[in-house]
């Protein structure tokens, strides 16, 4: 079963999947910021696995600490953005992405 | 400084003071005391020039003197002064304008006394006063020019005083246009005197008394011409003697000193309202009546008689001009009496008779007889003021009802008025008794005018002669027709009764009359006062200033400030010859004036063979039969048969049609230059600046950029996932570009 060993191309398609799923979680999601949120996740996540498996596969652990600063990045800004989202929602009483547009010209 | 000089400063400078204090202050000052400061002044000013005239004329006669107040131009030979110059022409001038105008600013007060605008008024009638007092003592053309644009601005701001009635809008609009083309020629003949007059190399103008060459001062311009001194043309290449200059004009080749001369003339056709020019002096009687009085009769169309005298030095060598003078006079002096006939509006009756006796002073100026000019318009101020300030009078009795139509019956009522209005009527047909020295001022005056036509050896003497009496016999008639129509008969109500109402709310304006009488009160004393005052100077002006002006005392009292060597009838050679003949004139005199003897030819081609020094009687006592025949007939018209010449003009004959139309002037100028200029304007309004202009301009600018700017703002929808999925292709274009680099 040597075709069945796990390369580094199975990892870069599924963070590729990821990312593209992200892509168009922020683009076709016509609901709520939320998703918009959680989409940048998974794109932040795609990243992850992204730079963990270049680690393994090369033998250096650069990667993986690269990894772990994404990671808090990442917790921050969920953070921050919920915070927004929470402040956002007072002001308005929605958070549908379809009225977020205040800045059309 | 003598006394006479600071007078003289005081009078031309304190009514432009008084103006300025009026209109500036009028919030503190309010009305009264606007009207007291500018009314005080004036008659101030009238009293110190009613004694510089009276001295001047019956006691010590001064030289002529010029008084420099600050000095204006100076560029090269262009050199003026603010300055007053004081001599007989400007002295006279300064009695008629600041009395007259004294008076008018009494009167005023009790003619505006409901009109909320009151300092306004004054203020203007203050300006006027001074800016017509600069052009009287100007010593040059540009400070004239100046005083004559300001008695043009005054003139234009009274006509459209009650700026709230669109006719009086209009009608100070059309003044100034038409003032403006005569100023046009006005400022090209100064300009031509410029272009003429510049000094020639190795000349000594120090010999014909000229200390500094200016090209537009009086005193170098009638030295330069009556001595016929050498100038140098600009851009000719020898010095000439000023009379023989020739230049091109409009691709013609003309006579400098003609072509000057007729220049000025236009000028003062525009502010003189003669024909052609004349249109808009019955139209300015839309301002109140005291300014009708003030400067449409009295004072401000006279300038142009004025500034025909002053150049009088010119006009006396020039042949061409003086033609064109003697025959635009006397074809105004006829047109304008039988326009008269046929206006039922009793100001504007009174307005084509002051465009007629204008044209009686430009005959008798444009003939020589520049002396005879002054002394008619000195005595019509009087007069003329006189029936303007009565017709304001009745206007104002008989709350603003201004048609003759629609009154009759007001003498019982207004008798202080009609006898004053009697007063000025005989004066203005000038009833005196031919012979001797009893009349009325007028009498004295417009018979010289005629005498003076008769006796001239101009080519045109006879023509102006006979316009003279036709004119006489009508100003008789329509001046007798508006005495009769309005104060005679049984009072005629207006049908559709139209008083604009300025404040007369009494309700006995609109009673029916029950004793044929009208509904008529006398106005106060503060607008009779005035009308008595300038009754005497009606009766008494002629018979005391004809020495002065004319006859005995003439040489001593013009001390040279006009030319008398070429009036055909009281100049030195004339038929009365008074005075001597003088030493700096001479050339002039013998280009244009013949010998006596040779002069008095076309008086004695009659039964009068021999006598050469007299008129024949038959002239002398011409003006007095039409001015007779004339009463009889408006007696016949106006009171026996009143019902004939209503019948004339409802029937409505060609005859009645063509006067009462006014020659059909105004409809003429109508379709040649305001439809031409509307149709001009029209098309640079609305192809080449609307379309043309602001289409590729601004306009077509703005609109492409408004264009382009709001198809751009589309694309700024305002959604996230939008700017988030341009920020994505953007970045796989760009990332597809660099490999794509980096893979050749």
């Amino acid at each position: 079963m040597a075709g069945a060993e796990l390369g580094l191309g199975h990892y870069m398609a599924v963070s590729a999947a990821l990312f593209t799923i992200g892509v168009f979680g922020i683009f076709v999601n016509r609901k709520n910021i939320i998703v918009i949120l959680m989409s940048i996740e998974l794109i932040l996540l795609s990243v992850n696995i992204n730079l963990v498996a270049f680690s393994v596969f090369n033998g250096t652990i650069m990667g993986q600490v690269f990894a772990m600063l994404v990671l808090t990045v990442a917790a921050a800004e969920a953070a921050v953005g919920l915070a927004i989202l929470v402040v956002y929602f007072r002001n308005r009483g929605e958070i549908a992405v379809e009225d977020v547009n205040v800045l059309r010209g | 400084m003598s006394f006479q000089e600071v007078a003289a400063i005081l009078i031309v400078l304190s009514p432009g003071l008084a103006a300025a204090v009026a209109a500036l202050g009028q919030r503190v000052l309010g009305d009264k005391g606007a009207m007291t400061i500018t009314t005080g002044i004036v008659v101030s000013a009238a009293a110190l020039a009613a004694y510089q005239f009276f001295n001047h004329a019956f006691g010590a006669a001064s030289e002529p003197t010029t008084l420099i107040l600050s000095r204006w131009f100076n560029v090269d030979t262009f050199i003026a002064d603010w300055a007053i110059r004081i001599d007989a022409l400007s002295i006279t001038m300064m009695f008629v304008v600041t009395s007259v105008s004294a008076l008018v600013h009494i009167y005023s007060i009790g003619y505006m006394a409901e009109d909320p605008h009151r300092a306004r008024f004054f203020a203007y009638l203050s300006l006027f006063t001074f800016a017509m007092l600069m052009l009287v003592t100007a010593d040059n053309f540009i400070q004239l020019f100046f005083g004559w644009e300001g008695v043009g601005l005054a003139s234009y701001l009274l006509i459209g005083f009650w700026y709230k009635k669109p006719s009086a809008n209009d009608a100070a609009i059309k003044a100034f246009v038409v003032n403006r083309v005569g100023d046009f020629g006005f400022a090209l003949g100064i300009m031509a005197l410029v272009f003429m007059i510049q000094p020639a190399a190795g000349v000594n103008y120090g010999q014909f008394g000229i200390t500094e060459f200016s090209s537009i001062k009086f005193d170098t311009v009638f030295a330069i011409i009556a001595n016929n001194a050498p100038v140098q043309v600009i851009g000719q290449a020898a010095a000439t003697p000023i009379q023989e200059v020739t230049f091109d004009f409009l691709g013609v080749h003309v006579w400098g000193l003609e072509m000057a001369g007729i220049l000025l003339f236009i000028g003062a056709m525009g502010k003189s309202a003669q024909f052609f020019l004349h249109t808009w002096l019955p139209d300015a009687m839309e301002g109140p009546t005291p300014v009708s009085a003030l400067i449409h009769a009295a004072t401000m169309v006279t300038a142009g008689v004025f500034l025909v005298c002053r150049a009088s030095p010119l006009y006396a060598v020039t042949e061409v001009a003086s033609n064109v003078v003697t025959v635009v006079g006397a074809v105004t002096c006829l047109f304008a009496a039988t326009v008269g006939l046929a206006q039922n509006d009793i100001k504007r009756v009174v307005a084509y008779s002051t465009c007629s006796q204008l044209g009686y002073m430009f005959f008798a100026a444009g003939l020589g007889a520049y002396g005879a000019a002054m002394f008619h318009l000195f005595t019509h101020a009087f007069f003329k003021a006189l029936l303007f300030l009565g017709a304001g009078s009745v206007i104002h009795g008989m709350h603003h009802e201004q048609d003759m139509r629609y009154m009759g019956g007001v003498r019982q009522p207004m008798t202080l008025t009609w006898a004053m209005m009697l007063i000025g009527t005989l004066a203005l047909i000038g009833f005196g008794i031919p012979g001797t020295e009893i009349g009325f001022a007028g009498f004295f005056s417009k018979d010289a005018v005629i005498e003076s036509a008769f006796a001239s050896d101009s080519a045109f003497g006879p023509f102006a002669f006979w316009c003279g009496i036709a004119a006489a016999l009508l100003t008789s008639f329509y001046s007798w027709r508006l005495m009769f129509m309005t104060f005679e008969g049984k009072y005629r109500p207006n049908p559709h009764a139209h008083h604009d109402d300025h404040g007369h709310a009494d309700d006995h304006a609109h009673a029916a009359p029950k004793d044929g009488r009208a509904p008529a009160h006398e106005s106060p004393w503060v607008m009779l006062a005035p009308l008595v005052l300038l009754a005497t100077g009606a009766v008494f002006a002629g018979v005391l200033f004809k020495p002065q002006f004319l006859t005995s005392n003439a040489d001593n009292f013009w001390q040279g400030a006009i030319v008398r060597d070429a009036d055909p009838l009281y100049g030195p050679h004339g038929v009365h010859a008074y005075g001597v003949a003088s030493e700096t004139h001479a050339p002039a005199a013998e280009a244009h004036a013949e010998p006596a003897d040779a002069h008095a030819e076309p008086a004695a081609a009659g039964e009068h063979a021999g006598e050469h020094h007299e008129l024949p009687a038959w002239v002398v006592w011409a003006p007095f039969t039409v001015t007779l025949t004339g009463f009889l007939g408006a007696v016949i018209f106006y009171l026996l048969a009143p019902g004939v010449p209503r019948r004339m003009a409802a029937n409505g004959g060609p005859m009645h049609a063509f006067l009462s139309h006014k020659w059909y002037f105004d409809e003429i100028y109508r379709f040649v230059f305001v439809k031409g200029a509307a149709a001009l304007g029209d098309l640079f309004w609305k192809v080449g600046d609307k379309k043309i202009i602001d289409g590729l301009g601004p306009d077509g600018v703005t609109s492409t950029a408004k264009a382009g700017a709001s198809g751009l703002s589309k694309l700024h929808t305002g959604y996230i996932f939008h700017y988030a999925l341009v920020i994505l292709v953007s970045a796989v274009i760009f990332v597809a570009f660099v490999l794509a680099g980096q893979g050749r």
